[in-house]
């Protein structure tokens, strides 16, 4: 079949042309009739908060919210394993007519009489946005009855795009967080890393060998309790800046913590962040042994980047990942291992971040926003392509196209972020590429 | 985590933990992917489109195509109408696909959509031959079983025509079963010379073969032309009561083809049920091949009894295909102990207390519209010595160190499944290797160094 463009879709398409005055058209709403890779706003708060290892995500609404993200994150937990049972309220058509805050209200009162919990995110759905049920006044009257906390998430899925979903889950994180005045400490707090095979782990280590307190992580690997003491960190560090920039600006302003932007992905960004956290503390031991950290790890795996890069010089890539700023990662992270990248998309980038993009990316370069299939095997055939990096509605796409594939979404299998996450990364994508099964085609 | 399952077990009537079951439009998704040249549209906000996409590559592994009305606010306020509009345009500009079956969600279901007069009204951007249908698929009425028989009917309301000449076919329902299921029926029907229209078919769309292109739409499926002829049958065989006999009926009542609901092909008791139906409509014997598959799944059924004779199940997932399930382990000497269902309706606990007491098994507690937390808590409190089921069973099989057989949907962790049958004679021979594998790992793994054995 011919690939064709829609016209509504050719503002959001452009080969780079270095031309700074035309911006790309993004962080809109998929055009009806498409066969979008996008989430919905439920799928966006849900994705942030539910490494929250032991509060109780309840879903409100039909079961579907609830199945398809029962367990999917692929967010490692070292404590309560809460986070991975599905809660909801299964709502049924009775409950569309005649309401359904009675049963929401029901379904706290069972978890709390079974469970004990602390916590309780209450999602909000579709359904629940339309049939007008009043999550909050069930929460405030939850916090009344019982000494816990319950906490709306207001996310139907109509009310806008993912991005959307991520403010929605912020503004339940800073609620969480309260109104906490306690001193300050020195320490900061990871914004925007979400576990996913332990790289929550991988960072949080590191902090530990350089002398920085992680005072809370959002939200892998993390708890209610840890969450409520970000306040009394003294930076933020933000990795997932789609997700979590609104929460950053909001912790600036609510409790003067300033940000910066980081990035583990890739030896160029890693090296940058680690030191200019360290560099922030103003503390010329942790200067001096991140330093020494960064010596060392480089050097354990110089050896085995520049095999896998004699392996995949000169291949090149397709990109289409959620966010902008783990784009702009990969871009580097692959010039790294000799690969150049030809296509590159995100679903839910800022006009900001395809700026970088194109100040990043050679002339020519297919850049996208909220693409489709067909777009895809277009310019992935256009451009010659060797490998597509994306998330699971893509890889077997990639694979029908004949070309490799990574995964850098949820069902990564091995840690992708620091020293160690970029020899993982060189291996798989060595493997997808240079895999013996393509020699059978 | 699962810890947290509580032995003692305290009624839920609000809350649902670990779901049995999830929504009709993924059901819908599915059976309109076993049309060919189908693009499934979901009426609705686009991440439940994306949902459904993941959770069928996820489970097959392959690409899932459908589209979305890609609902905003505006849309919930004034009707999806205009969405629906300017979706089926661009579908029909940029895809090109046969026919767009247009499943609807909780959320246009809830605004009122009437999604018939909506597609009577796009008809001027419909190019000629080609076809757009619609199911009603509410996420808060039944379960994705639901779903996939709302779809189905919905292809025979649209498009099947009783014209007059009888085409001498017999159409088979096979029910929300997997591509290698729907491909072994059309061996056993093609082996004993049987002319008939399989629909939904997903055999070649979702087990498609990797040849270096992508194909939008892969060679499988059933084509519209047959299912528009389906009204000319001789006669319609539904494989399930609550996946497959809706479409049926709609085919009696719309173009007076006769119609017949059979289980399940699961087991040799429901597929003989379904060889002795097939061999009245050719008037033959049933070929020696059939035959033969028969006696080899006797044979390794008397082979290895002894691992399953007394031992105690635990069943969970799709009604058609837990009542199939149930009558298979009975007929294995074992003792079906929990069996339920999330789908929720009485006909699941009818059918399976039926298989219960003609077998004259007692101490089940079947359940319908049940969930996996309340079937742990019990397995908590009676062992079982097998769990069969979908993926979503690993928790419990880890946690009760219990041998587990995926089956059903969905698989999620575990890779070629689509590519075989748990139907038919073949089938039955493929689910006791998969049962007696995975109670005889455990008794590899666990059992004292004296007793370990070479040959069992």
């Amino acid at each position: 079949m011919e690939a064709k463009l829609l016209k509504e879709r050719e503002d959001s398409v452009c080969y780079n042309s270095k031309n700074k005055d035309k911006k790309m058209k993004c962080d809109g709403n998929s055009v009806a009739g498409s066969v979008s890779q996008r989430a919905c706003v439920y799928a966006g708060a849900r994705v942030v908060l539910n490494p929250i290892t032991d509060a109780f995500h309840l879903v409100h609404g039909p079961i579907g919210c609830a199945a398809y993200t029962w367990d999917i994150r692929g967010s490692l937990s070292s404590e309560s394993e809460n986070y991975r049972n599905s809660y909801s309220t299964d709502i049924r058509e009775k409950d569309v007519i005649f309401g359904g805050e009675k049963k929401l209200a029901a379904a706290i009162d069972e978890i709390v009489a079974a469970h004990s919990p602390k916590v309780i995110f209450v999602y909000s759905t579709c359904i629940v946005g339309v049939i007008g049920d009043d999550i909050e006044a069930v929460c405030r009257a939850t916090e009344k009855k019982y000494d816990i906390r319950a906490i709306p998430v207001k996310a139907p899925g109509f009310s806008g795009n993912k991005a959307v979903g991520y403010r929605a889950a912020c503004n339940a994180l800073l609620s969480l967080m309260g109104e906490n005045d306690s001193p300050k400490v020195k320490g900061i707090n990871i914004l925007g890393d979400f576990n996913l095979a332990g790289e929550m782990w991988i960072i949080k280590n590191y902090f530990k060998r350089i002398g920085i307190k992680v005072v809370a992580r959002i939200t892998g690997d993390s708890t209610t309790d840890e969450i409520k003491k970000a306040p009394t960190a003294n930076l933020n560090i933000v990795q997932c800046a789609g997700s979590m920039h609104y929460l950053a600006n909001q912790m600036t302003e609510k409790f003067g913590i300033p940000y910066i932007n980081v990035s583990f992905l890739g030896l160029e960004d890693i090296k940058a962040s680690l030191s200019n956290i360290a560099e922030l503390t103003k503390n010329e031991e942790i200067i001096q042994k991140t330093k020494e950290l960064i010596l060392t790890e480089e050097k354990k795996i110089e050896e085995i980047l520049s095999y896998y890069k004699k392996r995949l010089s000169g291949k090149k890539v397709a990109i289409y990942v959620g966010g902008g700023f783990k784009a702009i990662s990969l871009i580097k992270q692959f010039r790294e291992l000799g690969m150049e990248t030809v296509m590159v998309g995100t679903q839910t980038g800022k006009e900001e971040d395809y700026d970088i993009i194109k100040e990043i990316t050679r002339v020519g370069t297919v850049i996208l926003d909220d693409t489709n299939p067909a777009e895809l095997e277009k310019f992935i055939l256009e451009k010659k392509a060797d490998i597509l990096v994306g998330g699971v509605k893509e890889r077997p796409l990639a694979y029908k196209l004949g070309i490799a594939f990574c995964d850098h979404n949820h069902e990564r299998k091995h840690a992708l972020a620091g020293f160690e996450g970029a020899v993982n990364f060189a291996k798989e994508v060595d493997l997808t590429i240079n895999s013996p099964v393509w020699k059978l085609l | 985590m699962l810890d947290l399952t509580t032995k003692e077990t305290v009624e839920r009537k609000a809350l649902r933990i670990n779901p049995a079951k999830t929504c009709q439009p993924i059901g819908a998704m599915y059976a309109a992917l076993g049309v060919h040249g189908c693009l499934p549209h979901s009426h609705g906000s686009q991440g439940c489109c994306s949902y459904h996409r993941m959770q069928l590559t996820r489970n097959y592994k392959e690409p899932v195509m459908a589209s979305t009305s890609a609902f905003t606010e505006g849309a919930s306020v004034f009707g999806g109408g205009a969405n629906l509009k300017t979706a089926v345009k661009n579908i029909f500009e940029l895809y090109a696909p046969e026919i767009i079956a247009v499943h609807t969600t909780c959320l246009s279901e809830t605004i009122g959509d009437d999604l018939k007069t909506i597609i009577s009204q796009v008809q001027s951007d419909v190019p000629a031959g080609k076809y757009v249908i619609h199911a009603n698929t509410p996420s808060y009425v039944g379960s994705h079983v639901t779903g996939f028989s709302n779809m189905v009917k919905g292809f025979v309301s649209y498009l099947s025509v009783n014209s007059g000449h009888k085409n001498g076919k017999v159409n088979i329902l096979p029910g929300f079963i997997d591509p290698g299921d729907m491909r072994e029926l059309k061996r056993i029907l093609s082996v004993m010379k049987i002319d008939n229209i399989l629909f939904p078919d997903t055999s070649g769309v979702l087990d498609a073969p990797m040849t270096g292109t992508f194909e939008m739409y892969p060679l499988g499926g059933t084509k519209v032309m047959d299912i528009i002829d389906a009204g000319n049958s001789k006669l319609s065989i539904a494989l399930g009561t609550y996946s497959a006999e809706a479409a049926a009926i709609e085919l009696e009542k719309k173009c007076k083809v006769p119609m017949k609901t059979l289980s399940t092909p699961i087991g040799i008791e429901a597929t003989d049920r379904l060889i002795s139906e097939l061999a009245l409509i050719t008037h033959k014997a049933v070929p020696c091949s059939i035959e033969e598959e028969r006696g080899q799944l006797v044979d390794l059924m008397l082979d290895s009894q002894g691992y399953f004779s007394g031992k105690k199940v635990a069943i969970y997932g799709d009604p058609d295909i837990v009542a199939g399930l149930t009558e298979f382990v009975i007929s294995l000497g074992m003792i079906p102990k929990f069996i339920i269902s999330g789908t929720p309706g009485e006909t699941f606990t009818r059918e399976i207390n039926a298989i219960l007491t003609t077998n004259e098994v007692e101490g089940a507690v079947v359940k319908s519209a049940a969930d996996l937390f309340e079937l742990h808590q019990w397995i908590k409190n009676e062992p079982v010595d097998l769990l069969m089921g979908n993926t979503h069973g690993k928790y419990i099989a880890r946690a009760e160190d219990l041998p587990f057989v995926r089956v059903g949907f969905p698989i999620l962790d575990r890779y070629a499944h689509q590519y075989f049958p748990i139907v038919g004679y073949k089938g039955a021979i493929r689910l006791i290797e998969m049962m007696s594998n995975a109670i005889l790992d455990k008794i590899d793994r666990t059992c004292a160094e004296e007793d370990f054995e070479l040959v069992m």
